[in-house]
C-alpha cells in the first residue's frame, strides 16, 4: 500500500524545502474533503449583524449554508442565494437586472441592513458572472444607504477559511486611509477576546488597537503607514497583503494559540509599537503563569498521545506546534489545504524537527495512513469524525476551532480543553 | 434568478446520493467542486450514521478546469471501483459539473469496470430538485437492474392473489424509505408489524437497507406498497406498467389513513374477510391511544384551534385529514413545496374549502403563514424561521429536518404507535388548557405573563414564546421584548409590518385608543385573528374609525 512512509520522495520533488531548517512538506492531490469559503457567512454574519450575505449560485449553495447554520432558528435570515435558473444559465434573462431587482426585494425586506455581501460560488465563476461590476452599479444606486461589496466564496478558488480571507479583502478598500500609527488586530475574535486582549495591549501602553472585521460593518478601521499589522489568523494571506500594499507593516509572529503563540504574538507586537521590554513582561509574566496553570491538567490527559490533523482551516499548524509544545502530544502528521510560508515561517520554526506536514489532501490515502497509524487523536471535518469514531478512533471536530474563543493566554486552558475532552469523555463513558 | 432564504430542497444530486447512501452495495462518483462534499454532513451529523457515505468526488478546483477534467472523472471513477468494489455504480454530475459537461456517464459507460452495472444520471440541477434527484435515481437503478428480467409484452399479470395458489403468505415491498426522509426508520418497523399482524410478509424494503440484488427480487412479491410517493412514485408506476405489479397508494399517516391502508392492502391481496375485518376502524380505535386522548375532556380546548400546514404533499395531506378529523382542529392553510404531487394537495384543501399553497418559496410561505393568523403550525424546518418570527407556536412534520427530528427514541409517524407519537407531538407547544384560561382572566401576572407557556420552562421575560416545540438554544432576546408590549405581539401576530404604533391599521382604517385596549385582552393566540376580523368587518361597514364597540360588533359577526 506504499502509503505508511510517503514523505521522503515529495521533499525532493518540490525542490527547496530540504536547504532551509523546515520540516519536509508532502503535497497530495486528490478527493478533499473540505468546505469551500461560502461556510464562512456561517461565522461572518454573527462578527457583522448589519451586513447581509448574498450568494449567487445554485440550489446546493444554498443547501450547504444552511445545512450548516440551519439548526439555528432565525426570525430574520442574515444570509440568502440567489439561485440561477435555466433562464440566467441561457442568457434568455439579463443577469444583471435579475440581480438588481432580487436586492431590491431583499432591502424592502430588511431595511436595516447597511452593507450587502455579493459572494460568488463555483456556477457564478464559472458561467464568469462578474459580480464585481454587478456591486459596481449596485453601489450607484443604493449610495448613502447601503454599501455593496463582493468576494468570492467558490470551492474550486476557496477553502473554507479562505472565505473570510476574500471577505476582508472586499473591505479594505473602503478603510479609509491614515498615516496615524495604531495596531490593527486582522480576523475574527470572539467578543470577549477582542475586548481582553485590546485592554491588555492598552495596559502595555499601547493607544490605539483596532479590528478587521469590526463588529459594525460600517465602522471600518483606517489603514496607512503608521499600521501595523497583527493577523490574528494564519489563513489571512490576501488580505494582509493587501493591508501591505496601503503602506501598512506586517509584524511576523506566531498565532496567539497557547501560551506560548500568544506570548510571542503579543511580544511581536508590543516590540513592534516601540516598547520597552520591561514593559511587556511586567504585563505579559502574571498571564502567562497563570495560562500554564490553567494548561496543566489538560497537559496531563494529552502527554504522549499521538495526533493526526486533517486538512481543514490552515489553523492546523499553529494548533499542532501548541499541542505539542504545550501540551506534550506527538504529531503523526498534520495537513494543511494551504501552506502560506511567509505567514507560517514564525510556526514552522517551532515545530519539531521532522514534523509531517502534508499540503493538499488525498483522502481516501490520508484515512489509509490514519488507520495504519492508530493515533490516539484525530482532529478532522464532521464527515469524517463520525466514521472515524465507529472505527474505535477519537476524534475531535475541527470546525469548533473556528467557533470558539481560543486566542490569547487566557483561553490556553480551553483551547487544550478542547482536545482533552474527546478523550476524557471516552474514559468517562461505560455501558457495562 | 430565484431569491431564497431557505430551501426547502437541495439539489437533485442530493436525493441521489440519498438512495445511494440508503443502501449497501452501491456506489456513487458524482463530477463536483471542491467543497461539495459539505452534503456528507448530511448523512454523518443529521443521520449519524456511523459510516462515510458511499460516494467518491471528484473534487475539481479551478487550477484543474485549465486541464483535462474528464481525465479526473475517468481516474476517480477507477479508484472507486478497485477501492469499494461496488454491485452497481452510479455516475453523475453537482450543478457546477453539469456546466463544465465532461458527460461522465457517458464516459463511465466506455470504461472496462469488471461487468458491473453502471447507472448514468441525468439530474439537472437548475431546474429539478432533491426529491425528484432521488426517485429518478431509484427509478433508474431498479429498471437498470430489472430490465433483464422484463416479461414479453403482452404477458399475463400476475395475480395478487397467487400467494394462496402457491400455499404461502402474501407478500409486499415497501418502496420508498430513505435516509433524511421524515421517520422513514421507524416508519418500516411500524408498517411491517402492522402487516405482519395481518399475516402479510415484507419482501424487499429498498432503498433504505437494500443492496441491488434485493432489488432484484422486487417482482417476486405481490405487490408494492408506495410508502413515499416523492420517492418511490415514478418507480411503482414503472413496475406496475411492466411487472403488472398492483400499488398500494393510501398512507398510514393517522387512524383513518392507517384503517384505510390496511383494508386497501388486503382487499387487493384479496385476503380472508376476517382478516380484512380486522382492519376496520373500531378495531383501529383500540389499537392506537390517540382516539381515546382526543375524545377526552382535557382535548376539548383543542377544538376549533387555527392550524397551518406546510410540508410535502405526504405529510401534509395526512397532516390535514389528522388535524380537522382526528383532533377538532380547524385547517386554516394548506400548502406544499412538492410540485410533483401538486394536485393531490388540491384536491385535500378542497375538501377543506381551502385554496391549496403551491410553492417552494420560504417568503411566500411566511405571508401565507401571516395572513392566516393560526395557533399552531404544522411545518417543516423552514417553518420553524417564520412561526418564531411571528411568535406561533410549532411541530415538524416533514422534511427538511435537522438533527433534532431524527431522535434516538423509536418514533414513526406512521401507524397506530405514529399516531400516537403524533398526538405527543402536536399538542405539547400548545398553551395547556388551564394556563390558557388564567392567562385570559388575569393579565397583570408577573411570571406568567403574555404569550407564556411555562410547560415549555422559559423564563418568565418570555422565552416562553419561543416558537418551537423543542427548546432552542437562541437568546429569545427579541422575543422578550415583543412579549413585554401586547401591541408588538398583536402586529406580529396579524403579519402586520412591525409598526410600531399599531393605531392605524392598513387602508386608511383607524383604532380608537379603547379599540386597542379592548383588543389586547383577547388572548395573544386568537388575538391577531380578531384584529383581522375587525378591519375586515370595519371595512365592510364602511367604517375608519375601530374601537371597543367595534370590536364586539365584529365577534357576534363573525360568531359561529
Amino acid at each position: 500500500m506504499g502509503a505508511v512512509a510517503p514523505w521522503a520522495p515529495a521533499v525532493t520533488a518540490g525542490g527547496q524545502e530540504s536547504s532551509s531548517h523546515l520540516p519536509p512538506v508532502l503535497r497530495e492531490s486528490g478527493q478533499r474533503e473540505v468546505f469551500c469559503g461560502l461556510t464562512s457567512i456561517v461565522w461572518l454574519h454573527r462578527r457583522m449583524p448589519d451586513a447581509f450575505f448574498l450568494v449567487v449560485g445554485s440550489r446546493t449553495c444554498a443547501h450547504l449554508v444552511q445545512s450548516a447554520a440551519g439548526v439555528m432558528i432565525f426570525a430574520e435570515p442574515r444570509f440568502g442565494t440567489a439561485i440561477l435558473g435555466e433562464r440566467d444559465l441561457a442568457g434568455l434573462a439579463d443577469a444583471n437586472e435579475e440581480l438588481d431587482r432580487l436586492v431590491r426585494d431583499l432591502l424592502e425586506r430588511r431595511p436595516e441592513i447597511r452593507t450587502l455581501f455579493l459572494v460568488g460560488s463555483c456556477p457564478s465563476e464559472v458561467i464568469k458572472l462578474d459580480l464585481g461590476k454587478a456591486a459596481e452599479r449596485l453601489n450607484g444606486q443604493l449610495a448613502g444607504r447601503v454599501r455593496v461589496l463582493n468576494y468570492s466564496g467558490s470551492g474550486i478558488e476557496t477553502t473554507f477559511t479562505q472565505g473570510e480571507d476574500q471577505a476582508l479583502l472586499a473591505m479594505q478598500p473602503l478603510m479609509p486611509a491614515s498615516d496615524e500609527p495604531q495596531l490593527l488586530i486582522v480576523g475574527t475574535l470572539a467578543d470577549p477576546v477582542e475586548d481582553r486582549l485590546i485592554d491588555l495591549f492598552g495596559r502595555m501602553g499601547i493607544e490605539r488597537v483596532r479590528s478587521l472585521p469590526p463588529r459594525r460593518s460600517t465602522e471600518l478601521p483606517p489603514v496607512g503607514r503608521g499600521t501595523k499589522v497583527l493577523l490574528a489568523q494564519p489563513f489571512l494571506s490576501a488580505t494582509a497583503r493587501a493591508l501591505q500594499a496601503r503602506g501598512a507593516e506586517l509584524i511576523p509572529a506566531p498565532y496567539p494559540f497557547g501560551v506560548e503563540g500568544s506570548r510571542l504574538w503579543m511580544r511581536a507586537a508590543a516590540t513592534a509599537c516601540g516598547l520597552a521590554p520591561a514593559a511587556i513582561e511586567a504585563v505579559l509574566a502574571p498571564l502567562v503563569e497563570r495560562g500554564r496553570r490553567a494548561v496543566a491538567p489538560h497537559r496531563e490527559v494529552l502527554a504522549g498521545k499521538r495526533l493526526v490533523l486533517m486538512p481543514d482551516s490552515q489553523l492546523e499548524l499553529s494548533l499542532a506546534r501548541f499541542l505539542h509544545q504545550e501540551c506534550g502530544m506527538e504529531l503523526v502528521e498534520v495537513g494543511t489545504p494551504y501552506l502560506d510560508r511567509q505567514l507560517l515561517a514564525e510556526e514552522l520554526a517551532l515545530l519539531p524537527a521532522g514534523t509531517a506536514i502534508t499540503e493538499g489532501q488525498d483522502v481516501e490515502r490520508q484515512l489509509e495512513r490514519v488507520r495504519a497509524a492508530r493515533p490516539d487523536l484525530v482532529v478532522c471535518g464532521l464527515g469524517l469524525a463520525n466514521p472515524l469514531e465507529a472505527e474505535g478512533i477519537a476524534t475531535k471536530w475541527s470546525i469548533e476551532l473556528v467557533f470558539s474563543p481560543i486566542h490569547g493566554c487566557d483561553q490556553a486552558g480551553d483551547l487544550a480543553e478542547l482536545f482533552s475532552r474527546p478523550l476524557r469523555r471516552r474514559n468517562l463513558l461505560q455501558f457495562s | 434568478m430565484e431569491l431564497t432564504l431557505w430551501t426547502y430542497e437541495g439539489p437533485p444530486h442530493v436525493g441521489a446520493m440519498r438512495i445511494a447512501t440508503s443502501m449497501e452495495g452501491v456506489h456513487y462518483v458524482l463530477h463536483a467542486p471542491q467543497g461539495d462534499t459539505y452534503a456528507d454532513l448530511l448523512f454523518t451529523m443529521i443521520e449519524r450514521r456511523d459510516r462515510r457515505p458511499p460516494v467518491t468526488y471528484t473534487t475539481f478546483q479551478a487550477r484543474d478546469l485549465g486541464g483535462d477534467t474528464a481525465e479526473l472523472v475517468k481516474r476517480s471513477i477507477n479508484d472507486a471501483v478497485e477501492r469499494f468494489r461496488p454491485e452497481a455504480l452510479l455516475v453523475g454530475e453537482s450543478c457546477t459539473a453539469e456546466l463544465i459537461q465532461d458527460q461522465p456517464g457517458a464516459l463511465a459507460g466506455g470504461m472496462d469496470l469488471g461487468g458491473i452495472p453502471v447507472v448514468s444520471l441525468e439530474l439537472p440541477a437548475y431546474s429539478k430538485k432533491e426529491n425528484w434527484g432521488a426517485a429518478e435515481t431509484f427509478y433508474q437503478l431498479v429498471r437498470a437492474l430489472l430490465k433483464p428480467q422484463l416479461p414479453p409484452p403482452g404477458a399475463a399479470k400476475p395475480s395478487p392473489a397467487r400467494w394462496r395458489q402457491e400455499g404461502r403468505r402474501p407478500r409486499v415491498n415497501l418502496l420508498g424509505p430513505t435516509l433524511l426522509g421524515f421517520r422513514c426508520r421507524d416508519d418500516i418497523l411500524e408498517v411491517s408489524r402492522l402487516l405482519g399482524e395481518l399475516g402479510i410478509d415484507v419482501t424487499v424494503v429498498a432503498p433504505l437497507g437494500a443492496r441491488p440484488a434485493d432489488l432484484l427480487r422486487i417482482p417476486s412479491a405481490d405487490a408494492n406498497v408506495c410508502l413515499y410517493p416523492e420517492v418511490a412514485g415514478p418507480v411503482c408506476n414503472w413496475l406496475e406498467r411492466s411487472f403488472g405489479m398492483p400499488v398500494v397508494r393510501s398512507m398510514p399517516i393517522g387512524i383513518g389513513a392507517t384503517g384505510d391502508f390496511l383494508r386497501e392492502v388486503t382487499n387487493l391481496l384479496e385476503m380472508d374477510s376476517e382478516v380484512i375485518a380486522a382492519a376496520t376502524n373500531a378495531e383501529a380505535e383500540q389499537r392506537s391511544r390517540l382516539p381515546w386522548y382526543s375524545r377526552s375532556v382535557d382535548s376539548t380546548y383543542l377544538t376549533g384551534k387555527r392550524v397551518f400546514i406546510f410540508g410535502d404533499a405526504t405529510h401534509a395531506i395526512a397532516a390535514a385529514r389528522i388535524a380537522s378529523r382526528e383532533l377538532g382542529f380547524q385547517v386554516v392553510g394548506l400548502g406544499s413545496y412538492s410540485r410533483e404531487q401538486a394536485r393531490d394537495v388540491r384536491a385535500a384543501a378542497k375538501e377543506l374549502d381551502l385554496d391549496a399553497l403551491i410553492t417552494d418559496d420560504y417568503l411566500v410561505v411566511e405571508k401565507a403563514m401571516a395572513e392566516a393568523a393560526p395557533e399552531l403550525v404544522l411545518g417543516t424546518q423552514m417553518e420553524r424561521h417564520s412561526a418564531k418570527r411571528l411568535g406561533i407556536p410549532c411541530a415538524v412534520i416533514s422534511t427538511p429536518l435537522h438533527v433534532q427530528d431524527v431522535p434516538a427514541r423509536t418514533s414513526p409517524q406512521m401507524g397506530w404507535e405514529g399516531a400516537n407519537v403524533i398526538f405527543d407531538t402536536w399538542v405539547h407547544p400548545l398553551m395547556m388548557g388551564l394556563e390558557e384560561h388564567l392567562i385570559t382572566m388575569f393579565r397583570h401576572d408577573f411570571e406568567f405573563t403574555e404569550g407564556h407557556r411555562s410547560h415549555l420552562g422559559g423564563a418568565p421575560d418570555g422565552a416562553g414564546i419561543e416558537a418551537s416545540g423543542t427548546k432552542q438554544p437562541t437568546t429569545g432576546a427579541a422575543a422578550s421584548t415583543e412579549t413585554t408590549t401586547a401591541t408588538a405581539v398583536a402586529s406580529a401576530a396579524a403579519g402586520a409590518t412591525a409598526a410600531p404604533a399599531a393605531a392605524l391599521a392598513e387602508n386608511g382604517l383607524h383604532w380608537s385608543p379603547d379599540g386597542e385596549a379592548e383588543l389586547a385582552k383577547i388572548p395573544f393566540f386568537v388575538r391577531g385573528k380578531a384584529r383581522r376580523n375587525a378591519e375586515s368587518f370595519a371595512r365592510a361597514q364602511g367604517l375608519h374609525r375601530i374601537d371597543a364597540e367595534t370590536l364586539y360588533e365584529a365577534k357576534a359577526h363573525f360568531s359561529r
